[in-house]
């Protein structure tokens, strides 16, 4: 990548404590990490290990204990609860292991839930949903409730959902771990034509060895700080060493 | 930096069809809580019900002694033209067990749907549009119950009467009066699922985002 470095998430010492007294966790103890514009970058570590509470504060889900965490240049902890519904409504897209479409709402109505929180009125949602539904091969299906849909079909409604307002972020918490192997490819394809076409920064939760192996950066955390980052080039040696 | 703006609220009318189509997909569970309201209010409008039309007779019977005669004969208190006490207690008893009824059924629905409060507020839902979504899904409800509480209170009450009294019911009907006491049921009934929603809407409001990230085990 030969473009220049734009920071799009810093975090800063980052702790996060549960609890108090004796029973007192600390789940991060101090994780400084920069994450690029356009970059895809995958967070790996095993459960315990503060591998989904760092995800969630990098995403604008959960605030930190002490230190910082920014994103798109603000300070998470210093915005009122409606910047922080409007920073994640407008510069994040979230996909989820389970999908989490809401059952009762179609595809199109699904698709165009944060468009309509963003503000557009219920004609340019409308149109602007089928033209996502489009994009991930869905048009002939937007009237469909998620019970009628495939899994993967579910999960480019849920892609679909997350491009809705053109987010600087794609956060993806195991976005192929629900899914078989063929549709967890597609998944796989349509997350990294998105970094590279649209230059939208892709940060995920995997332990998908295919995800890792198209990311820019993987950053391993155990107990709570960061183990280790590794490049793509020093990675596919990586993975090449654990899937022969 | 630029001070970033604040998350605007959803129009009204997306917020009342989101409602809507969640009622309309958990019928179910509508009714579950539907029915709680219904019992209520069909006690409540056939009391009522029943009063309007028994103080019309009681006059009535001031000057038809046949119709005295079937008072006297049911042991009507021709002099008391009040409610009882007793059965004032019955009404309150019946609307707070109905009010409890719907906590718990709007609590349990908060709790059946935590990924999608999450998921909801992931995309940038304020915690006002959690509120209102409960609020109105119960207001709805609450009216729908009320409705079907006052038409089935009409069954109680004026059959046993009809039987009772016959066509002395028909000449003290006050179409008045029954819509009064019919709206003031339906009323009742709505403010009743409207106040108990805001609890569990608070509870569902106050949820993290990051709920939806919970995978069930």
């Amino acid at each position: 990548m030969s473009e220049k470095k734009e920071i799009i998430v810093k975090a800063v010492g980052v702790e996060k404590h549960y609890g108090v007294g004796e029973s007192l966790v600390k789940a991060l103890q101090g994780i400084d990490l920069d994450i690029y514009s356009g970059e895809y970058l995958s967070i790996l570590g095993p459960s315990g290990s503060g591998k989904s509470t760092f995800f969630n504060m990098v995403g604008g889900l959960d605030l930190p204990t002490l230190g910082s965490v920014s994103i798109d240049g603000y300070d998470i902890q210093e915005l009122s609860q409606s910047q922080l519904a409007w920073l994640r409504c407008n510069r994040i897209g979230y996909i989820f292991q389970s999908f989490n479409l809401i059952g009762v709402m179609t595809a199109l109505e699904n698709v165009t839930l944060p468009m309509l929180l963003k503000g557009e009125s219920e004609e340019e949602a409308n149109a602007h949903g089928m033209g996502i539904l489009k994009k991930v091969e869905l048009y002939d299906r937007w009237d469909h409730k998620p019970d009628e849909l495939s899994g993967g079909q579910q999960q480019r409604v849920a892609i679909g959902r997350a491009l809705a307002n053109n987010p600087k972020i794609i956060l993806a918490d195991e976005p192929t771990g629900n899914l078989d192997l063929k549709t967890g490819e597609e998944v796989i394809k349509i997350l990294k034509n998105l970094s590279e076409d649209y230059g939208t920064t892709v940060i995920t939760a995997t332990h998908d060895m295919k995800m890792l192996n198209i990311s820019t950066r993987v950053v391993w955390i155990l107990d709570g700080k960061v183990e280790k980052i590794r490049e793509r080039k020093d990675l596919q040696i990586h993975i090449g060493g654990m899937g022969h | 930096m630029d001070k970033l703006p604040n998350q605007k609220p959803l129009p009204l009318s997306n917020t009342i069809r989101i409602s809507w189509n969640g009622l309309k997909m958990r019928i179910g569970r509508s009714i579950i809580t539907l029915s709680g309201v219904i019992l209520a209010i069909a006690f409540l409008a056939s009391i009522w019900f029943n009063h309007d039309i028994m103080t019309g007779l009681k006059i009535m019977g001031t000057n038809d002694e046949n119709l005295l005669l079937i008072l006297q004969e049911n042991k009507i208190n021709l002099n008391e033209l009040g409610l009882d006490d007793k059965t004032k207690w019955l009404i309150i008893l019946s609307l707070l067990v109905s009010a409890v009824g719907i906590i718990n059924a709007m609590l349990m629905s908060v709790t059946e749907r935590y990924r999608e409060i999450g998921t909801m507020k992931c995309l940038g839902a304020l915690d006002s549009l959690i509120i209102k979504l409960f609020v109105i899904e119960s207001g709805i409800l609450g009216f729908a119950g009320s409705l079907l509480g006052v038409i089935i209170g009409v069954f109680i009450a004026y059959i046993p009467l009809l039987i009772q009294y016959g066509s002395y019911v028909f000449s003290v009907f006050n179409f008045m009066d029954f819509l009064k006491s019919s709206s003031y049921a339906i009323l009742i009934g709505m403010s009743l699922s409207i106040v108990f929603a805001i609890y569990p809407a608070y509870v569902a409001a106050k949820m993290k985002p990051v709920e939806a990230m919970r995978v069930e085990a």
